[in-house]
Formats: structure tokens, C-alpha cells, sequence
């Protein structure tokens, strides 16, 4: 079968299920809402992790910082936000009517996004000059120090958190929460699978395979890899944005920039195969499934379970699911090479090229 | 900022500062000598550091509990540890020590979250501290406290890292550790065991952990989430002090205890751990934009 067609419609599988996800399972509809801000998560660490090679632990600030901008937009468009932080949302001052919530949503996500991006472009130029490990330790350590600075900053209601906007009683949250979360995702995977088509695809992985040589050959790999994270943090933002509204809390610690949501993302790309469109996909349903399995029967030793997860993933299955796929049949699913989309994309003068490299 | 202006109305202040910073830059200095030695011999950056100075801490803890003093409890954590570091290498790290590094980075920061909930479970979230039943000396007339287990721990973390350095320097297995440092293939070829080398390293490492953790129980308090900030001030330390220098370990721990209780102090204690990340970011930040001149990177 054709390679691009059985993509469209594993994405069309994915689409329809999630459009009858509400009624098929209206009880879980939370957590189908987290299981595509998930997957969006995971694609958009991905790029960076996977594509490029940069293992971010940091990605985490770029969703606390969607999270905490879309709330105060939310709120901003309609109350002062010291006040409604300091009064904890609560009090009965504090109502939002149903066009001030999809107003607020509507300013509140895409400005998480932009934020965060531009938060990625900021800390690109002062650490994407480091290479491998040094780039994963100082990611953590500032995704850390954000926590403790967000929990120390009381405008945004610091270590007690901010509650987002409550919903007026004849709006269903949940199912609206649910459908931007379907949007999102399916939006970001359609973009990454566009992105991953194009030549920018290659002037990644060229990073990720020998950063000296791509720069050699020309390649202005410090934009390239701003460019990426940039990428990254506009989904990881606007994915938190939609997070903090569907939890209806926002804790410093233990939501918007908990490391150990930093970690998940990780462990989800290189659970479904790092560095591929629909690893990361595979991964996070894999990875919610078995968290949410965790935290029901495992309650209490869930991090024990899942610290042994990531042990377990990491020392063994380093390739992942798509990797052993890979691997198992390699004639359906080998990696695409340029052989995919030369046919349509390579410019005329490029087979003169290579003729005349080959005479 | 009112406390800046405290600290230079009366400098006592600043004496106080000093003497804590230095007494938890020792202990901060022991768990870094440890990373170092994994991070130069195994090339693993082991994240799992900060848990082993907090099971270190428990144990010593149990043996204060059983009614012994806890000063015991100093060996008896680092034999422990000793034996969780060993078992931990025959378990899980001999499979990463020939991977990448990022593949080390992630299992062992696996095996952290696995040990903070496990000790959260057994021990509670509670934060704890040992009584060690040594007194307190008031110096300047009472302005100035200095509790003597922290004197101890002062000292007894420079004994230990004086004891590692003798160790590397002088035992068979400790010039083997070495010798495999500088390149395990030719050490393996000249007939070291680099298993049983790496596998002493990667204990010895935990049961400095372990010690440090029981000076930290009685010293100051632990509870299960406090491994992350340890294994970072570790990793900062060894990025400034490099990976084969001991004296120079030593002092950017006492310096980085140091900065940290003047920035908990002048900033007020929410913010300390922000500034210590912050300082270790600033720190990589300062490295790589030095290297980019001549057109290095941080690798």
C-alpha cells in the first residue's frame, strides 16, 4: 500500500475516534482530553529529542508558561488579576459569563503559545550552544528553578497557584475542553507531518547525526535548532494552556512545571520510537494507558511502577515501538528516505545535479 | 533586600552565614567527589546522587530510631549504600555504561523517582532530622551558633575525601579505577577486570552518598523529595571543578554553600533553591559562551 495513503488513514482512524471518544466513553472524557494534549506533548519534545537530537528536560517551561499566561489572559480580559489571584478565583465577585470564557480561550491559548515560543527563541540563543548532556542538565536545572520562581512570584497567586476561570453552570466543560484538545492534537500532527516532509527534516537530522559536519557543510545549525524548539514550545504551550483550563488548578510544582511531567514526554517518544511522525503518537497512548493503569491499581507505589517503566524502556527497548516495528518488517516500515518525496519535491535541477556528479 | 542592609549593619551576621555555608559546602563537596568519579570513569552523569545521600540519611535515621547513636549510623549508610551501589551496577547500570550518555542520564533518573517514592512509602513525607546529642558552642557572645555535628560533618567530610584520594592514589584497586578512567579498553587489555572496576566505582560512589546523607540527617533534616536539588549542586560543582580535581571539588562546594546560604538570606529561603538552579544555569551559560569564542562547545 502506499506509504502516504496508509498515513492519512491511520490519521483518519485517529480523527474519527476521537470525535465519537465523547460518546463511546463519556465518563473518561478527561482523560481522553490529556491522552491528545499527550500526544501533542510528546510529537512536539520529538522534534527537538528525536529530530534533532537536543534532549530536552526543559520542555516542561514551555508548558507551564502556556498554562500561566492562558490563565492570566482569561482572566485578565475581565477581572484584575492580583486581586482574583489574591481572593484564590474564589468569592462570588468573580463569575465569568460564556462569551468572556471562549473569548478568554480564544486570546488565552494562542497567546500561551506565542509566549512560549518566544520563551524557546530567548533561551535557544543562551543554551543550544551546548551539546548533548550539558543541554539535558541545564534544561532541568531551569525547569526546575521556573517552579521555584513561579511559586515565588504572588501576582500569579505563587506557591498556593492560580484556579483558572470557573465555567458558568449551562456550559459543558469537559466536552469543550475535550474537542480543542482533539483540535490541537490533530492540528499538531498534521503541521509535525508537514514539517517532517519538508527539506528542514533533513537539515535536523543532519544536526542530530554530526552537528560539526552539517556546519560545515553550510547548514546554520544554531537557527535551525531555534527553529525547532521554537516549533516545540508553540504546541507544549498551547497544549499547557488547554491543561490548566481542563484541571481547573494550576499548581507550580505539581502541574504547570512538574518535572516529572518533563520526563513523561521523554518516555513517551522513546516508548513509541524517538526521531519518527507516529512514534511519539503510539507512545503517549501507550504511556497514558499504562499510567492511568498505574495510578488506579497502583496507587501509592505508581512512581516505583514507573520509575521501573522508564528503567525497563530505556535500558531495553532504547529504539522503541516503532523501531522493533521497524526492524520486524523492514520492507513496510523503513525509515523515509529522500526516495518518499523526490518524486514531487526535489526541483528540477537536482537530478541535473546528480548526473552530473555521477558522469 | 532589608537583609542586605542587616548583613552590613552587623557583619556577625555574615560570620554565621560563612560558618553554615562552609559546614554544608563540605557535604555538598563529598556527593560531588562521587559524581565525579562515576561521571570520569564510567562517563554516566548519575542522577540517582541526591536519592543516595537521602537513603544515607534514613538509614541513619533507623539506627538513631533503634536507639543507638547515629554517629553509628555514618558507616553502617555508607556499608549499606556500598551494597545498593553494587547491586544497583549488577542490575541495571552495566547495561548503560557502553550507551550513550543521555540513555544513562534517563535510567537513572528512573531509578531516582523509583527511590524517592519507595522511601516515600516506607519512611513518609514527612522531613525528618536525628538528634546526634552533641551540644552547641555560642561564639561572639551568643550572636554566632555553631552545632558541633556540623563542625563534625565539616571534618569528617574532608577525612573521607582524603580517604578516597589516598584510595585512587595508592590501593591496587583504586590505581585499577584509574587506570580504567584513562582508557578502559587498554586497561582491559593489560588484564583489569573493568567490570569489577566499574562496579566498585559506581559503590563507592553510593556509599559516599550514603555518608554524606547521615551527616545531612543530623546535621540538617532529610525527607524523600530532596534527591534532585543534591544531585544538581553535584553536577554543578563537578562542571566547575573539573572531573580529576579533588582540592578543586572540595572548594567549589564550600563556595557553592557558601552563595547558597548568603542567596537564602539575602533573597529569603523560597527562592534559594531557584538561585541554586538559576547559578547552575548561569554557570553552563558562562562555559559555553567562553568556549563559543574560540569556537568550542560544551560537550
Amino acid at each position: 500500500m502506499n506509504r502516504k495513503m496508509a498515513q492519512l488513514l491511520a490519521l483518519a482512524a485517529l480523527f474519527g475516534i476521537g470525535l465519537l471518544g465523547p460518546w463511546l466513553a463519556p465518563s473518561y472524557i478527561s482523560q481522553f482530553a490529556q491522552l491528545w494534549l499527550f500526544i501533542v506533548l510528546a510529537l512536539s519534545w520529538d522534534i527537538m529529542g528525536g529530530q534533532t537530537g537536543y534532549n530536552s528536560f526543559g520542555n516542561i517551561i514551555f508548558f507551564g508558561i502556556g498554562m500561566y499566561v492562558s490563565a492570566v489572559a482569561q482572566v485578565g480580559l475581565v477581572w484584575p488579576v492580583a486581586e482574583y489571584t489574591a481572593a484564590k478565583g474564589g468569592g462570588t465577585e468573580f463569575v465569568f459569563n460564556a462569551d468572556q470564557i471562549h473569548a478568554g480561550l480564544a486570546l488565552g491559548i494562542p497567546l500561551g503559545g506565542l509566549v512560549a515560543m518566544l520563551a524557546a527563541i530567548v533561551l535557544g540563543a543562551l543554551l543550544l550552544g551546548m551539546r548533548g548532556h550539558y543541554f539535558a542538565i541545564a534544561t532541568l536545572g531551569l525547569a526546575v528553578a521556573t517552579a521555584e520562581l513561579a511559586a515565588g512570584w504572588d501576582y500569579i497567586g505563587a506557591g498556593s497557584g492560580m484556579v483558572t476561570p470557573t465555567l458558568p453552570g449551562d456550559m459543558n466543560g469537559p466536552v469543550l475542553f475535550y474537542y480543542l484538545s482533539l483540535g490541537l492534537a490533530i492540528v499538531t500532527i498534521l503541521v509535525f507531518a508537514w514539517v517532517y516532509s519538508t527539506r528542514f527534516r533533513l537539515a535536523i537530522n543532519a544536526i542530530r547525526d554530526d552537528e560539526d559536519k552539517a556546519e560545515a557543510l553550510g547548514h546554520h545549525t544554531t537557527r535551525n535548532k531555534m527553529t525547532a524548539w521554537a516549533i516545540s514550545a508553540l504546541f507544549t504551550g498551547m497544549a499547557g494552556a488547554i491543561y490548566g483550563n481542563l484541571s481547573g488548578f494550576i499548581d507550580p510544582h505539581d502541574i504547570a512545571f512538574n518535572a516529572e511531567i518533563g520526563v513523561w514526554m521523554i518516555l513517551m517518544a522513546i516508548l513509541g520510537g524517538k526521531g519518527t511522525l507516529w512514534g511519539p503518537i503510539i507512545g503517549a497512548i501507550v504511556f497514558f494507558i499504562s499510567k492511568e493503569l498505574f495510578w488506579t491499581y497502583l496507587l501509592g507505589w505508581q512512581r516505583v511502577a514507573l520509575g521501573l517503566l522508564i528503567v525497563i524502556i530505556v535500558v531495553f527497548f532504547p529504539e522503541g515501538i516503532m523501531g522493533w516495528v521497524r526492524e520486524r518488517w523492514p520492507h513496510l516500515f523503513a525509515p523515509p528516505h529522500l526516495d518518499d518525496e523526490e518524486d514531487d519535491e526535489t526541483p528540477a535541477g537536482a537530478d541535473e545535479d546528480k548526473e552530473a556528479a555521477h558522469a | 533586600m532589608q537583609n542586605l542592609q542587616l548583613l552590613l549593619q552587623a557583619p556577625v551576621f555574615n560570620i554565621q552565614l560563612l560558618l553554615d555555608g562552609m559546614f554544608i559546602g563540605a557535604v555538598f563537596a563529598l556527593a560531588a567527589l562521587g559524581m565525579a568519579l562515576v561521571w570520569g570513569v564510567m562517563n554516566i552523569i548519575n542522577v540517582s546522587q541526591g536519592e543516595f545521600v537521602m537513603l544515607g540519611g534514613f538509614i541513619a535515621l533507623m539506627v538513631a530510631e533503634a536507639g543507638f547513636s547515629p554517629l553509628l549510623g555514618i558507616p553502617l549508610a555508607a556499608l549499606v549504600l556500598f551494597a545498593l551501589g553494587w547491586g544497583l551496577y549488577k542490575g541495571v547500570i552495566w547495561r548503560i555504561v557502553e550507551a550513550d550518555m543521555f540513555t544513562s542520564l534517563l535510567a537513572t533518573f528512573g531509578i531516582s523517582i523509583m527511590l524517592q517514592q519507595l522511601m516515600n512509602e516506607v519512611f513518609g513525607a514527612d522531613v525528618r532530622t536525628a538528634e546526634s546529642g552533641l551540644g552547641v558552642w555560642f561564639l561572639f557572645d551568643g550572636m554566632v551558633t555553631v552545632t558541633q555535628i556540623k563542625v563534625l560533618a565539616f571534618i569528617l567530610s574532608f577525612v573521607i575525601g582524603l580517604a578516597l584520594w589516598l584510595f585512587l592514589k595508592n590501593a591496587r584497586l583504586g590505581q585499577a579505577i584509574r587506570a580504567t578512567a584513562q582508557n578502559a579498553r587498554a586497561a582491559r587489555i593489560l588484564g583489569i577486570d573493568t567490570d569489577k572496576v566499574y562496579a566498585a566505582t559506581y559503590a563507592i560512589n553510593a556509599a559516599l552518598c550514603g555518608a554524606a546523607g547521615a551527616l545531612v540527617v543530623m546535621a540538617w533534616s532529610i525527607h524523600p523529595y530532596m534527591g534532585l536539588p543534591y544531585t544538581l549542586r553535584s553536577f554543578m560543582i563537578v562542571i566547575v571543578a573539573g572531573l580529576g580535581n579533588l582540592a578543586a571539588v572540595i572548594s567549589a562546594g564550600l563556595g557553592l554553600g557558601m552563595a547558597e546560604q548568603f542567596a537564602g538570606f539575602i533573597l529569603g529561603a523560597e527562592f534559594q533553591l531557584a538561585f541554586v538552579f538559576l547559578l547552575l544555569v548561569a554557570v553552563l551559560v558562562g562555559r559555553q559562551i567562553a568556549l563559543a569564542r574560540k569556537r568550542q562547545y560544551l560537550k
